[in-house]
C-alpha cells in the first residue's frame, strides 16, 4: 500500500546527492514540496527538467541544494530569466547539462520500456550534439543510403515529484491530461507525490477519471498539499500567482533579496493561503 | 488610429505564411513567448487559409493530452508545418544560439537554453525565424552556439529549412541552397542604410526593395475582435498591451 503522509515526511525520503526529475512550471510542479525540501536543507541534488526548467529549480539552485542540472532550458516565463540560475551560472556552482526537449522524454521513455536507448530524430551538426558526449550517432540500420541518427541514453531519475490535481487513499493520483508525467513515474525509481485533495473512492475504478491516473503502483508515498502548485499553475483549478513571481524575479537578482524572500516565503511561518 | 508595430508584424509574418511554397501550412505550432506568431496564424487563417493553430500554452482546451511531448511527437512524424523560432543570437547562414554568448557559450551571458529547437528546425518543414531586436549584437557574422542550423549536410535528415527572418526593422528571405538571405521587406522608416548599419551578417539586396505591407482595415478590424477574443486567454498582457483596454 501506498502511505499518506505529510509533506514533510515526503521531502525527508529524498535523500541528499538524489538524481530527481521535477516537472516544468505550467505542468503540475509541486512546489509545495520543495519547500519542505529545502527547510530538510537537503544537499546535492542532481536535477532533471523535464523537459525544462523553472520557478521551483531556481528556489532549490538559490537554497544551495543542487549541485548538477540536466535540462533543456531554465526560464521563469513571462517574469524572465531565471535569477539564482544565472547568478549560480556566472560564478560556477553549477554543472550543467544541456540537452532539447524531446531528447528528456525519450530518455524516459526508454527507461519505462526498459531499453537502453531510443534513436531521435535531429540534433546533427549542432553544438548541442558536440558537447553531449554520452549521445551517440550511427547509421540507421533499416535505410539503404547512409542515414546517421543519434541515440538517448535511458535516464532512470532515483525520484520523481509530482503534484497532482487529486489522489485517492490507494495511492492512485490524478494528473489529468498532462499524461506525459506518468512517463516520468514510470521511468523513476521512487516518485513522491503531493495532492491538492485526497478523494474517497478508487480513482483507477472510474473509467472517466481512469485515462488521467498515474497508478499506485508506482506511487511511493502521497502527501496533501492544498495550493500545492502555488505561485505555479495548477491546470484549470488556480492561474500562477504572476504578481508573485514578478516580485521573485526582482527579489532573486541580488543574494540578500533571495534570502529575503526565503525567510518570508519558504523558511518563515508558512502562510495559511499558500500551504 | 496608425498601425502598431505589432499589427505590422503579425501582418508580415502572416504574408509569410500564406506565400506559396512547396509546404503549404495545414498545422502550425506556438509556444507560450510568440503571441505575435500566434496572431499571425490566426490572420493568415482569417484571410482565408485552411490552417490549424495548436497553441501548446493553452491553459483551457489545450490542444494536447501529453504536454509538449505529444507536440515533438507530432514534429517528429510530419505533421506540423509550421514553427516559429528565435534566438540570442542568429548568424547570416540562419543558424539560432539560445544556450549564450561568450566561449564557451554562456561564459559571456547565459540564456535560458534550447528548448525543441534542436529537434524542431530539423523535423518541421517550414520555420519562420523571428527576432524582434535587429542589431549587430543578435544578428551576427557567427553565432558563439549552434542551437539549430540553418541548414545541413547532404544526407542529414531534414525536412525543411528557415523560410525568412523577421525583424523589427525588416524581412528577410532565406535562400537555404546558397545559405544566404536577402533583403525581402522594409519596415515603414527604415532604410537600406539602417539595415546594413544594424546588420552583423552580410546578405543580399536587391535593386527595388519594397516596404513592408502592413495590415490592410479588415485585418485590423479582425485583429481586434474574433481573434483577439480567441487568443485572450492565453496571451492576455499582450491583447491588453496592443489591443487596448477591454470595454466593460
Amino acid at each position: 500500500m501506498t502511505p499518506i503522509e505529510t509533506v514533510e515526511a515526503l521531502a525527508a525520503r529524498v535523500p541528499d546527492g538524489a538524481f530527481v526529475a521535477l516537472p516544468p512550471d505550467a505542468s503540475l510542479c509541486p512546489v509545495a514540496l520543495v519547500r519542505a525540501l529545502i527547510r530538510r536543507g537537503v544537499r546535492d541534488l542532481h536535477l532533471l527538467g523535464v523537459p525544462i526548467s523553472g520557478f521551483a529549480t531556481d528556489l532549490l539552485i538559490g537554497a544551495g541544494c543542487v549541485s548538477a542540472l540536466t535540462t533543456s532550458a531554465v526560464t521563469l516565463g513571462e517574469a524572465g530569466l531565471a535569477p539564482r540560475f544565472t547568478a549560480a551560472m556566472r560564478t560556477g556552482a553549477l554543472r550543467l547539462t544541456d540537452a532539447t526537449c524531446p531528447a528528456v522524454h525519450t530518455a524516459l521513455q526508454a527507461a519505462e520500456k526498459g531499453v537502453p536507448f531510443l534513436p531521435l530524430r535531429g540534433m546533427i551538426g549542432t553544438d548541442l550534439l558536440a558537447d553531449r558526449t554520452d549521445w551517440r550517432v550511427i547509421d540507421n540500420p533499416f535505410a539503404e543510403a547512409p542515414d546517421p541518427i543519434v541515440l538517448i541514453p535511458a535516464l532512470v531519475p532515483d525520484i520523481a515529484l509530482i503534484h497532482a490535481a487529486m489522489a485517492d487513499r490507494f495511492g492512485n493520483v490524478w494528473v489529468g491530461r498532462r499524461r506525459e508525467l506518468a512517463t516520468i513515474a514510470h521511468a523513476a525509481r521512487t516518485t513522491l507525490v503531493t495532492a491538492e485533495r485526497l478523494v474517497e473512492g478508487n480513482l483507477m475504478a472510474d473509467e472517466r477519471l481512469a485515462p488521467g491516473v498515474i497508478s499506485s503502483l508506482y506511487v511511493s508515498a502521497v502527501a496533501e498539499a492544498e495550493r500545492g502548485a502555488w505561485p505555479l499553475a495548477l491546470l484549470d483549478l488556480y492561474p500562477a500567482d504572476a504578481a508573485h513571481l514578478d516580485a521573485y524575479a526582482k527579489a532573486a537578482r541580488t543574494e540578500e533579496g533571495f534570502r529575503a524572500y526565503l525567510a518570508e516565503h519558504v523558511l518563515g511561518p508558512l502562510p495559511k493561503a499558500a500551504e | 488610429m496608425t498601425v502598431s508595430r505589432e499589427e505590422l508584424l503579425i501582418a508580415a509574418i502572416a504574408d509569410l505564411i500564406a506565400a506559396p511554397n512547396p509546404h503549404p501550412v495545414r498545422h502550425a505550432a506556438v509556444g507560450a513567448a510568440s503571441p505575435i506568431p500566434a496572431h499571425a496564424v490566426m490572420l493568415a487563417r482569417h484571410r482565408g487559409l485552411d490552417v490549424r493553430l495548436s497553441l501548446l500554452q493553452q491553459r483551457v482546451g489545450n490542444p494536447f493530452t501529453e504536454g509538449a511531448r505529444e507536440l515533438f511527437d507530432l514534429a517528429g512524424q510530419g505533421r506540423i508545418d509550421l514553427f516559429f523560432l528565435g534566438g540570442a543570437q542568429i548568424d547570416g547562414q540562419a543558424n539560432i544560439n539560445l544556450v549564450g554568448t561568450g566561449t564557451p557559450a554562456g561564459s559571456s551571458a547565459r540564456l535560458p537554453g534550447n528548448f525543441g529547437s534542436a529537434f524542431m528546425a530539423f523535423t518541421v518543414p517550414r520555420v519562420i525565424l523571428f527576432r524582434e531586436e535587429h542589431s549587430p549584437r543578435v544578428l551576427v557574422p557567427k553565432v558563439d552556439y549552434v542551437s539549430a542550423p540553418g541548414v545541413s549536410a547532404a544526407g542529414v535528415y531534414r525536412r525543411g529549412s528557415p523560410q525568412a527572418l523577421v525583424t523589427g526593422r525588416c524581412v528577410f528571405a532565406f535562400d537555404a541552397v546558397r545559405a544566404r538571405f536577402t533583403l525581402a521587406s522594409l519596415h515603414p522608416g527604415e532604410t537600406r542604410e539602417s539595415i546594413r548599419e544594424n546588420t552583423g551578417f552580410d546578405y543580399d539586396e536587391p535593386t527595388h526593395v519594397p516596404e513592408t505591407r502592413g495590415p490592410s482595415e479588415d485585418d485590423r478590424a479582425a485583429l481586434a475582435g474574433p481573434i483577439r477574443a480567441a487568443l485572450e486567454d492565453t496571451y492576455p498582457q499582450f491583447c491588453a498591451r496592443v489591443f487596448g483596454a477591454r470595454a466593460a
